[in-house]
């Protein structure tokens, strides 16, 4: 083993997420001058840190990068295209999550700087995820994602449910992650390495002892399943969605969701092609058990976050039927860029169902039920237009951006059908089931439109402006897919050295 | 190829006068009616020089253009039209300022978002008949939805909610499958581009009859084909009248023309093999329309089974496979939508006036409104297909190309229709008669006002196309012909004309 030196830790590389990491580091120092009154000014803060990242970001996505992954930490994280696209999408997530916050901690009463302080650690923890290498990384950068993650969801803390919400993402997301290690560590006992790209080398190769190392994927995939809300590691979803302030759920359901799948893309299709006739049919089968369930369990759900809970698990079902198809190695850059494409879409449209949410939501937490939506369709139509853009965009209708992303994934997978037939039964499921989301997706609309009420939501100015930006990335990505598509495509999934 | 120009301008004048719609504040409600009267207008006579260019002899698409859109899947923004769809897109220019016209004292609640769906109404249907790109139609298909299940959700009658969210739901599952044959398509022809599938594409049988279904049902569902119609009287009846009118004008021949444009060309011998089996729905639709239109006692649902009828000799029509039979298959299409469309605007002009539509509330009209009935009759009459009107065109020409048809296979199916020529005679006479003569007893019909300026301007364009078509038809066969021929060409071994 070489030791490290200054080159190939080559900080360079990795200056977006140490920007990041140095600035939160700053923002909670800072954090305990600011007097309680005058929290926003640690939002601020905050919102400035993500734009200096994301200028970072740019500046080496345009100069550094072109075509050629570098790699950091001696070997243990990569930096190519595709860990720079997540990366936009978290900053994008985190960004969106502080507007959000903005307004809405106060309101109910939980104004405290530590939240965007936590927001900043998760994110640099989902940035790290997206650059792994190495499995240890994958682990490390789960920890540091999910226990900010945990601590946020209990952050509405006098009310019972954030705290269950807190205790049982912890409890749950513990014993996935120990499942994590351990499947690490079969890996490692049967490959020798840890690192992806070592690890590659001995599953084609000649690794000791091959049925070890598929062992530890399993567990492995069990861990990043139940990141992920896949079905059968669902369960947590629901109750963890609808207790944790909204905000939090929002950012959740988008960034911790792009950071599991991140992890699931590089280690299955980098890590373990050779094998992937195996997880490719292990992989197809949740995702069809997944979009599925969540469907057809959200058609029952009376409250909107527990909705939007199922919604997600189902969405996390249509992007395993992009990854299921980046089993087959001809089809996997073009799956593996809807995969990208469908997350960047899910992140607009999820973001700015979340958005509405917050504004129907009363101060004390309740007003989270899909009737409470009930007359905004004449009392706020700019709000109930924009959300209808989303629940439209979450159906997967023309011409949003969920309609492109799912098409995409669609066509991947029948791409991919010719080498698995399992894959055309998942994209008839998958199809099916969207004509049954639309039932409840509907049902929002409907009950904005068409039935009285109050229709009382609360708008304030960072949360509107996140809400536009939101609706118009919607719609915009669905017209015009292409330049973002094209990105997605370049992102090209290499492990480095 | 060359950006298609003129017809995104056609595209772009409804939009546009969507958008300032969207843009004016609700309080300027004359305004937005002068706009979108004025954008419809526009739209119809721009439309017009679309006849500019003479059709080719070869039945070649006109006005065709291809520019990129989604490249790495092979989606291209393509437009076109021929012979075949010409017609039906001057016919969507035609109803549209017609429709909106209509409207204009009927509805006074949110008056912004009417006119301003009825814009994007008009946008997504011409976008129907003019798309050459499968991800393009599929688009434009589904999107017609959204405006239209607001049209009749909000501004309907007593069961609005009902039928709007059925119209919805019947027509999404239908399209469903269709897009899982766009994606089967595309992935195997290496384009979405659909004349290069047309030519390029061979497809096994088996393959193709199932292709066949997937795509005739979302059509078939449409048309409406016996026995998937049931959505139809519901949402006929409870839309506002200018829903109506597009509905059965436009919207319905959306169906019959995906039929004629991607079954037959794409599944040559899956058409000719299915074609008696459709025959046979088509004749049970006209017999079952016609019949079911008798019994009822609510006007508007009387002429919305009429429409049932109808469309079941276009269907005929266009499953004759021989020349004559498509040609009067299309003109029925523009036939059904100036004479249906008529219909209901009169059916309509009444319920304005006496809010109610049971045909015992009238009686002896044609003496209090006389203008009112002398157009009605004349539209009534072309609905029946009386000789000299334009509905005899098209149901002659239909039963003369299904007569003798191979693919029929036997003379009943032209018997049995023919007698659903005689009872749709039945049941709109016994309309007339039950609404229009008879002793004007009902007080409330004794004060009846007469048609004003605008009512008759909203029927003279349809009376100048009954009588047009129906005395001069052959300019509107020349603009058919070489496109009909060219496609039956390309299905093998066709047989008469």
């Amino acid at each position: 083993m070489t030791l490290p030196t200054l080159e190939t830790i080559n900080l360079l590389a990795v200056m977006p997420v140490l920007t990041l990491v140095g600035w939160g580091c700053l923002v909670l120092v800072f954090d305990l001058f600011i007097p309680a009154t005058r929290k926003y000014w640690t939002a601020w803060l905050t919102v400035l840190g993500l734009g200096l990242t994301a200028i970072v970001l740019a500046v080496q996505a345009m100069a550094f990068l072109p075509g050629h992954p570098q790699s950091a930490f001696n070997g243990m994280l990569t930096v190519d295209g595709f860990a720079l696209f997540l990366q936009a999408i978290f900053l994008l997530a985190a960004f969106v999550g502080v507007l959000m916050a903005l307004n809405y901690l106060p309101r109910r009463g939980i104004e405290r700087g530590e939240y965007y302080t936590l927001l900043i650690f998760t994110t640099t923890g989902m940035m790290f995820m997206s650059m792994a290498a190495d499995l240890v990384v994958v682990f490390l950068s789960l920890e540091l994602l999910s226990i900010p993650l945990y601590i946020l969801s209990g952050f509405a803390r006098p009310r019972v449910d954030s705290e269950e919400s807190a205790m049982k993402y912890f409890l749950l997301g513990a014993f996935a992650s120990g499942f994590l290690v351990y499947g690490i560590a079969l890996v490692y006992g049967g490959t020798q390495t840890t690192a992806l790209s070592g690890v590659v080398k001995a599953i084609s190769g000649s690794a000791p002892n091959l049925p070890l190392a598929i062992i530890g994927l399993g567990l492995i995939l069990v861990g990043l399943c139940f990141k992920v809300a896949a079905v059968p590691f669902h369960m947590w979803t629901p109750d963890v969605y609808q207790g944790a302030p909204t905000p939090v759920t929002a950012f959740m359901s988008v960034g911790a969701k792009a950071g599991g799948f991140a992890a699931m893309l590089r280690v299955l299709v980098a890590a373990f092609p050779a094998i992937s006739g195996e997880w490719g049919a292990l992989i197809a089968v949740i995702a069809l058990l997944t979009m599925i369930v969540g469907n057809f369990v959200a058609i029952s759900q009376t409250d909107i976050k527990r909705m939007l809970a199922y919604s997600s698990i189902a969405h996390a079902g249509y992007i395993l039927v992009a990854l299921a198809a980046a089993a087959d190695p001809k089809v996997a850059p073009f799956a593996v860029s809807a995969a990208l494409f469908y997350l960047l879409t899910y992140t607009f449209t999820n973001l700015g169902a979340f958005a509405l949410v917050i504004a129907v939501e009363k101060d004390d937490g309740t007003g989270t039920l899909i009737d409470d939506f009930a007359g905004l369709g004449k009392a706020k139509p700019m709000m109930a237009a924009a959300m209808a853009v989303f629940m439209l965009s979450l159906v997967g209708f023309p011409p949003t951006a969920g309609m492109v992303g799912k098409w995409f994934v669609f066509q991947a997978a029948i791409q991919a059908s010719n080498t698995n037939v399992l894959l055309l039964i998942v994209t008839i499921v998958g199809i099916l089931t969207s004509v049954v989301s639309a039932f409840y997706y509907m049902r929002v609309i409907v009950v904005m439109y068409f039935r009285d009420g109050a229709g009382n939501a609360v708008m304030r100015p960072p949360l509107a402006a996140a809400t536009a930006a939101m609706a118009i990335g919607t719609l915009a990505l669905g017209v015009i897919p292409a330049p973002i598509f094209q990105m997605a495509q370049q992102a090209l999934l290499k492990i480095a050295g | 190829m060359a950006f298609p120009t003129f017809l995104t301008v056609i595209l772009a004048l409804p939009l546009a006068g969507f958008a300032i719609v969207a843009l004016t504040p609700r309080r300027f409600e004359e305004f937005i009616k002068w706009i979108a009267v004025f954008f419809s207008a526009v739209t119809f006579v721009v439309s017009l020089g679309l006849l500019a260019q003479p059709f080719a002899q070869n039945g070649g698409l006109l006005w065709l253009g291809k520019a990129e859109w989604i490249p790495s899947a092979n989606i291209s923004y393509a437009l076109g039209v021929d012979g075949v769809s010409i017609l039906l897109v001057l016919l969507t220019t035609l109803l549209s300022p017609i429709a909106i016209l209509s409207s204009w004292t009927n509805i006074t609640e949110r008056v912004k978002e009417y006119y301003a769906f009825m814009m994007l109404l008009e946008v997504g249907m011409i976008g129907v008949f003019v798309s050459l790109d499968l991800f393009l139609f599929y688009i434009f298909w589904e999107f017609t939805l959204v405006p239209m299940y607001f049209l009749i959700g909000i501004w309907g009658g007593p069961r609005r909610q009902y039928a709007a969210i059925k119209f919805f739901l019947y027509t999404m599952a239908g399209s469903i499958l269709m897009l899982l044959a766009i994606l089967w398509l595309g992935i195997n022809g290496g384009t979405f581009y659909l004349p290069d599938l047309i030519a390029n594409l061979t497809i096994p049988i088996e393959t193709q009859r199932i292709l066949f279904l997937a795509f005739a049902l979302a059509f078939a569902i449409k048309v409406p084909l016996w026995p998937l119609h049931s959505w139809l009287p519901d949402a006929h009846v409870e839309a506002p009248t200018a829903g109506s009118v597009i509905l059965a004008g436009v919207l319905l021949k959306m169906g019959t023309y995906g039929f004629v444009r991607f079954n037959l060309p794409l599944f040559p011998e899956a058409s000719r093999e299915f074609a008696p089996w459709i025959g046979g729905l088509a004749v049970i639709g006209i017999i079952y329309g016609a019949w079911v239109s008798f019994a009822q006692t609510d006007v508007k649902k009387l002429v919305a089974y009429s429409s049932v009828s109808h469309l079941g000799f276009v269907m005929l029509g266009i499953f004759s496979f021989s020349s004559i039979g498509i040609q009067g298959a299309i003109l029925q299409m523009v036939n059904h939508g100036i004479s249906t469309g008529g219909l209901f605007l009169i059916v309509g002009m009444l319920y304005e006036r006496r809010h109610t539509r049971e045909l015992d509330q009238f009686g002896g009209i044609w003496k209090v409104m006389p203008i009112y009935g002398a157009l009605s009759l004349i539209i009534a009459l072309s609905s029946m297909g009386l000789p000299g009107l334009n509905g005899f065109v098209g149901e002659f020409t239909i039963l003369m190309g299904s007569f003798n048809s191979p693919e029929l296979g036997s003379v009943w199916f032209t018997i049995l229709s023919t007698l659903g020529v005689i009872m749709a005679a039945v049941y709109l006479l016994w309309m007339f008669q039950k609404v229009y003569l008879g002793p004007l007893d009902k007080d409330e019909n004794k004060k009846l006002a007469d048609v004003n300026v605008r009512e008759v301007i909203t029927l003279i364009p349809l009376l100048v196309f009954i009588f047009w078509i129906g005395l001069f038809p052959d300019v509107f066969f020349k603009l058919m012909e070489p496109s009909v021929q060219a496609l039956l060409q390309n299905i093998p071994a066709v047989a008469m004309k």
